[in-house]
C-alpha cells in the first residue's frame, strides 16, 4: 500500500510528481487507504505546514455550455504567465444507473502536456446529490500544498456551489448571457451571492452587455452591490481573462482565509462525523448546535480527521 | 468512372495520375493526407506518422506543381477531397494554374467543402463552425462568377451513415447542412445569383445493404431537395431543381472476418444507387472488398472498378426507363421516409439550423450507432460471417505474401519534413508575412472575401499550416462535440455479469476502475472511440474521454494525472506503428505504468508488432462484441494490481 505520509512530505515540498499519486489514495476507499489518507492529510495540515496552506482555493461553477472549460484553459494559461502553479480538480455528475461516468469529456482544458505546472484531474460527483464529495475537499486540501493554485470545478447552478463556497476561498460563478437562471436563482435568495460573477461570450456585445446590466441589479436588490461581475470573452483575442485574475486574486486578499478554512474544517468534520455514524450519534453529541459548539473550542489547524475524532469522544 | 487516389508524396501521385490518364481517364480525385486536410505542415507534432499516410501532402504552392506537373488543367475535371481547407487547396490550384498560363475561368472540378460533416463523423475539421461556414460562403461567392465552372462545394451524407445515421437522418442531416450553406451565402451574393448556386450544389451519398429501402431514399432526396429548391429559395428552372449526386457505397458494414462476402455486399450497394433511372447517380465509387484489413491495393482497386463495369456494360439495367415508376411499394416507402426527414429537419432548424445543431445531431449519429452496434451485438441484425455463419474455409486471398493490403513507406514523412523546411528557408519571407498579415485582417473583417489574400498568400508561398494557423489565430480553435454525454445506456440485461465484475475489481481496488479512452494524432473517426467510451461508463467505469486529435504526450500527461487503471487507444488511419510505440514511451516518462490496449484497422503483421512493443491487447473490426473486449479490460486491470480472479 502507498505511504501516505511519504506523499504528504513530497508534496508539502512542493513535488509535483506526488500530486497524482495523492489523489488515488485519497479516493481510495478501502479501510488502509482511508489510514493512509489520514496520514497524508495530517502532513499538509495547517499544523504541519505552520499555518493555513499559501494557496488559492477558487471554486469556478456554472450550467453546461456555459464556456467553462474554453474559460479556464484561458484562465490556465494567463495564471501561468504570471508564474503561478496551477491544479484543477473537475467534478462531473455521474450516472447514476450503473456508477460509472464519463470525465473529461466537458473539461478538456488545454494546456501543455510538457509544463508541469498545471494538473488536471476530474472525478466523478459519486452519490453526493449535487454537491461534493468528500474526497474532492480532501484532493483540494492536498493540492493546496503543492500549487499556488486549486480550481475546484463543478457542473450546475444552485445547490453545489453552497459546498463549493464551503471549501473555496473564492467562488466564481459563470453566467451564460441570455440564461436567466442565475438571475432568478439571485433574486429568490436560492443561490448565495457569489465572489465574483463571471459573463461569458462577451464577444456577443449587446447579449452580454444586457446581461452584465441585469446582474448589477439584481446584485445591488439583494444588497452584494460590490461583487465584481467581468465579462470576458474566450474567443481570440481573448478579452477580460487578466481582469478576472486580478478579480479573484483581489477577492482573495481580502477574504480572512484563516477564519474560513476552519470553518470549513469544521463543517466537513460534522458531515463526516453523521456520514460514519448517523444522525443518532449526533444526538447523542446532544445535536448540531451542541457539536458545532464543541468544535469551535478546539484548535482551528487541526485537521479534519483529528476533529472527527474529538467528536468521537464527545460522545461517551 | 474515376479512382480515388493519392498518397505520399506529390511526385508519385503525379506519376500515378499520368499513368491513369493514359489509360483514359478524364477526371483526377484526389485524395490528401490528414495533415493537409487539417491544416498542419508536415513538421508541426500532430502530422506525425501522417505525413502521406492517407492521401498526397500538400504543403505549398510547389508540391502543388509538382502534383500537376504535365496534366493539363485546361481539360481536366479535378475533384478534391478537402473541407476545412478547402479555400486554401483551391487557392493554391488556381496559382499553379495561373502560372501555367492556365485562366480560373475555364478551370473545372469540385471541393468537397462539407465541414458540418466534419464536425458530426470525420473530424478532419480546422475551425469554429461560424467561421469555417463563412470560409464556405466566401468560397460560394467567390467561385460563383470568378470560376464559374467550378463545384465549391459537395454536400456529403455518406460520413453520416458511416457515423450511423439512419436513412431519415441522413437525408435531413444533409439538406438542413445543404439550407445553411444556402442561407449563409444569400447574405454574400446578390439574390439572382441564387438559383446559379442552388444548381451548382451537388451531394455525395451512401448506400447500405438495405438496398430497396436505399434506393427510396434516393428518391426522397430528390423530391426534398426539389422542394426545398422551390418553396425555400424560389428556384424555377427545372434544371437547377435536379438533385444531382455522387455515390460511395458502404464501408460500415464491410467486415473484417470472411472479407471476400465484402464483394457481394458491394455490388449490391451498387445497385441500390443505379438500378431506378429516375434517382441514379452520377457518378459512383466502390470501396475494395478488404478495406476492413488496410489500405487497398491496385488489384483490389480494380476488382471495384470491374463492379461498375459488369452493371454497366454486360447487365440490361441501362435498357430501360425508371423500373419502380407506379410501384405502389416503393412510393409507400419514399413518402414514408421522406416525412421521417421532414420531421428530423425541423428539429434541426429548431436548434437554429445545422450549424447550432451540431450538438444535437452529433449526439442523435452517436445513439443511432450505439443502438446498432447492440443488435449486432445481440444477433438481432445478422451480419453473414460475423455474428452468424461465421465458420469458414481459409481463404486464399489472404494468403499472399502481403496480407492482402498495402503497406505505405515510412521515409515519406522525413523526406516532407526536410521539404517543408527547405521550401521556408528559400521563399520571399517578406512577401510570405505580408500576404498572411492581409489574410488575419480580412479574416477579423466578415465583410471581406478571405478568398483573395488567401489566393496572395498561396502564391508568395506561404505553407498549410501557416494559413490555417493564421486562421486559427483569429478564429480560435475548436473541439467538435463527442456525443457521449446524453448516450443512452445500454441496459438490455447483458451487462449484469459485467458490471457485476468491474463493482467487484473496483471494491478490491479501493476505487472504481477508471480508463482513458484516447484518439492519438490526426484521425478523426471516433466512432469506434464512442462507442468503447459509452459502453465502459454503461459497465460502470469511470471513463476519461477528451475527443480526437491529442498528441502522445498529451494522453502521457493526462493518463498520469488522471489516475487511470488502463489506456484504450483508438486509430483507423494506419499510423498505428508510428504513434502506439510513442504513447507507450511518453507514458513511461510520465510514470503511467498501466496496460494498454489498442483498436483500429490493424494489420496482422502490425498487431504482432504491437505486442512485441508491450500493447496487451489488440483489437480489430471483426471483434464487434464490445462486452467482450470490456470484459478483458477488466480482467487486465485486476491482473496488474493482483486482484484474484471471480470464484
Amino acid at each position: 500500500m502507498t505511504d501516505g505520509s511519504e506523499l504528504g512530505r513530497r508534496l508539502r515540498e512542493r513535488d509535483r510528481s506526488a500530486a497524482a499519486a495523492a489523489l488515488n489514495l485519497i479516493e481510495t476507499r478501502t479501510a488502509e487507504g482511508r489510514d493512509q489518507t489520514v496520514a497524508l492529510l495530517a502532513e499538509v495540515s495547517p499544523a504541519a505546514l505552520g499555518g493555513e496552506a499559501p494557496a488559492h482555493l477558487v471554486g469556478i461553477t456554472g450550467p453546461p455550455g456555459a464556456g467553462k472549460s474554453t474559460l479556464l484553459s484561458a484562465l490556465v494559461k494567463e495564471w501561468r504567465s504570471r508564474g503561478q502553479t496551477v491544479a484543477v480538480l473537475a467534478v462531473d455528475p455521474s450516472s447514476k444507473r450503473s456508477g460509472g461516468s464519463l470525465l473529461g469529456d466537458r473539461a478538456r482544458i488545454e494546456h501543455d502536456p510538457r509544463d508541469d505546472g498545471v494538473l488536471i484531474r476530474s472525478t466523478a460527483a459519486g452519490t453526493m446529490l449535487g454537491g461534493l464529495a468528500p474526497p474532492t475537499r480532501e484532493a483540494a486540501q492536498a493540492l493546496a500544498a503543492a500549487f499556488d493554485i486549486v480550481v475546484v470545478e463543478t457542473v450546475g447552478v444552485g445547490q453545489s456551489e453552497t459546498d463549493v463556497a464551503d471549501l473555496c476561498d473564492t467562488v466564481a460563478v459563470i453566467v451564460q448571457p441570455g440564461s436567466g437562471d442565475v438571475l432568478q436563482f439571485l433574486k429568490a435568495g436560492i443561490m448565495e451571492v457569489p465572489d465574483v460573477l463571471v459573463v461569458t461570450k462577451a464577444d456577443l456585445e449587446e447579449i452580454a452587455l444586457r446581461a452584465r446590466r441585469d446582474l448589477s441589479a439584481a446584485l445591488r436588490a439583494v444588497g452584494a452591490r460590490d461583487t465584481p461581475i467581468v465579462a470576458v470573452s474566450s474567443i481570440p483575442p481573448p478579452k477580460g481573462i487578466d481582469e478576472l485574475a486580478d478579480a479573484l486574486e483581489a477577492h482573495r486578499a481580502r477574504a480572512d482565509v484563516a477564519t474560513s478554512r476552519a470553518r470549513a474544517r469544521r463543517l466537513a468534520a460534522l458531515a463526516e462525523f453523521v456520514i460514519e455514524h448517523g444522525e443518532s450519534a449526533l444526538r447523542a453529541l446532544g445535536g448540531r448546535r451542541a457539536a458545532e459548539r464543541l468544535l469551535a473550542e478546539l484548535d482551528p489547524a487541526l485537521p479534519v480527521a483529528e476533529l472527527v475524532n474529538k467528536l468521537e469522544a464527545g460522545r461517551s | 468512372m474515376r479512382t480515388y487516389a493519392g498518397h505520399s508524396t506529390a511526385r508519385e501521385s503525379n506519376e500515378l495520375y499520368r499513368k491513369n490518364i493514359e489509360k483514359g481517364q478524364t477526371g483526377l480525385s484526389i485524395a490528401f493526407d490528414l495533415p493537409t486536410q487539417t491544416g498542419y505542415d508536415p513538421d508541426h507534432e500532430l502530422s506525425r506518422g501522417e505525413v502521406g499516410k492517407v492521401g498526397v501532402s500538400i504543403a505549398h504552392k510547389g508540391d502543388m506543381h509538382t502534383l500537376l506537373d504535365g496534366i493539363p488543367l485546361n481539360e481536366m475535371n479535378t475533384s478534391m477531397t478537402i473541407n476545412a481547407t478547402a479555400a486554401w487547396l483551391l487557392a493554391l490550384y488556381m496559382a499553379v494554374g495561373e502560372e501555367n498560363g492556365v485562366d480560373r475561368k475555364i478551370l473545372q472540378g469540385t471541393t468537397q467543402n462539407d465541414i458540418i460533416k466534419e464536425f458530426l463523423s470525420r473530424g478532419t475539421y480546422a475551425f469554429p463552425p461560424a467561421p469555417s461556414m463563412r470560409l464556405i460562403a466566401d468560397m460560394i461567392a467567390f467561385t460563383v462568377d470568378e470560376v464559374p465552372k467550378w463545384n465549391p462545394i459537395n454536400i456529403c451524407s455518406y460520413h453520416l451513415q458511416e457515423a450511423g445515421a439512419t436513412p431519415a437522418q441522413e437525408i435531413a442531416y444533409a439538406l438542413s447542412t445543404a439550407q445553411a450553406v444556402l442561407d449563409q451565402t444569400r447574405a454574400k451574393t446578390e439574390e439572382d445569383a441564387l438559383p446559379r448556386i442552388f444548381g451548382r450544389i451537388s451531394f455525395f451519398v451512401n448506400a447500405g445493404i438495405r438496398f430497396i429501402e436505399e434506393h427510396a431514399k434516393l428518391r426522397a432526396m430528390g423530391r426534398l431537395w426539389e422542394e426545398l429548391g422551390r418553396e425555400r429559395y424560389g428556384v424555377t428552372d427545372e434544371k437547377m431543381l435536379r438533385f444531382r449526386y455522387g455515390v460511395q457505397v458502404n464501408s460500415l458494414g464491410l467486415t473484417e472476418s470472411q472479407p471476400e462476402n465484402n464483394v457481394i455486399r458491394i455490388v449490391l450497394e451498387a445497385l441500390a444507387v443505379t438500378i431506378g433511372r429516375n434517382a441514379r447517380a452520377r457518378a459512383l465509387q466502390l470501396p475494395a472488398w478488404n478495406e476492413a484489413l488496410g489500405l487497398p491495393r491496385p488489384w483490389d482497386q480494380q476488382w471495384s472498378l470491374r463492379i461498375q463495369q459488369i452493371l454497366a456494360y454486360e447487365t440490361d439495367m441501362l435498357d430501360y426507363p425508371d423500373i419502380f415508376e407506379g410501384s405502389k411499394v416503393m412510393d409507400e416507402l419514399v413518402d414514408e421516409l421522406a416525412e421521417a426527414a421532414r420531421a428530423e429537419m425541423a428539429i434541426v432548424a429548431e436548434h437554429g439550423g445545422a450549424v447550432d445543431a451540431v450538438d444535437y445531431m452529433k449526439t442523435q449519429l452517436v445513439e443511432s450507432h450505439r443502438e446498432r452496434v447492440r443488435r449486432i451485438e445481440s444477433g438481432e441484425l445478422k451480419v453473414v460471417g460475423q455474428n452468424t455463419y461465421t465458420s469458414s474455409e481459409l481463404s486464399p486471398l489472404q494468403q499472399g505474401a502481403d496480407g492482402g493490403i498495402l503497406t505505405v513507406d515510412p521515409q515519406v514523412e522525413e523526406g516532407q519534413i526536410a521539404a517543408v523546411r527547405e521550401w521556408r528557408s528559400q521563399r520571399d519571407q517578406a512577401a510570405v508575412d505580408d500576404a498572411l498579415t492581409k489574410l488575419a485582417e480580412a479574416a477579423r473583417d466578415e465583410s471581406k472575401n478571405i478568398m483573395l489574400p488567401t489566393l496572395e498568400a498561396a502564391a508568395a508561398g506561404a505553407t498549410t499550416g501557416e494559413w490555417a494557423q493564421t486562421l486559427r489565430d483569429v478564429f480560435g480553435e475548436y473541439r467538435a462535440p463527442t456525443g457521449v454525454q446524453e448516450a443512452a445506456a445500454t441496459d438490455d440485461g447483458t451487462l449484469a455479469e459485467l458490471r457485476e465484475e468491474v463493482e467487484r475489481v473496483s471494491e478490491a481496488l479501493g476505487r472504481r476502475v477508471k480508463i482513458l479512452v484516447g484518439k492519438p494524432g490526426l484521425d478523426g473517426h471516433s466512432n469506434g472511440a464512442e462507442q468503447i467510451a459509452v459502453r465502459a461508463r454503461d459497465a460502470g467505469m469511470d471513463v476519461v474521454y477528451q475527443g480526437i486529435r491529442l498528441t502522445p504526450s498529451e494522453i502521457a500527461r493526462t493518463a498520469a494525472d488522471e489516475g487511470v487503471h488502463v489506456v484504450g487507444l483508438s486509430i483507423l488511419s494506419g499510423s498505428h506503428r508510428e504513434l502506439i510505440p510513442t504513447v507507450l514511451r511518453e507514458l513511461k516518462d510520465a510514470g503511467a505504468d498501466v496496460p494498454v490496449v489498442v483498436g483500429g484497422i490493424i494489420p496482422r503483421a502490425d498487431e504482432e508488432e504491437l505486442l512485441a512493443t508491450g500493447v496487451a491487447r489488440v483489437y480489430t473490426p471483426k471483434d464487434f462484441e464490445i462486452s467482450r473486449i470490456m470484459g478483458d479490460i477488466v480482467r487486465l486491470v485486476a491482473e496488474r494490481h493482483n486482484v484474484a480472479a471471480a470464484a
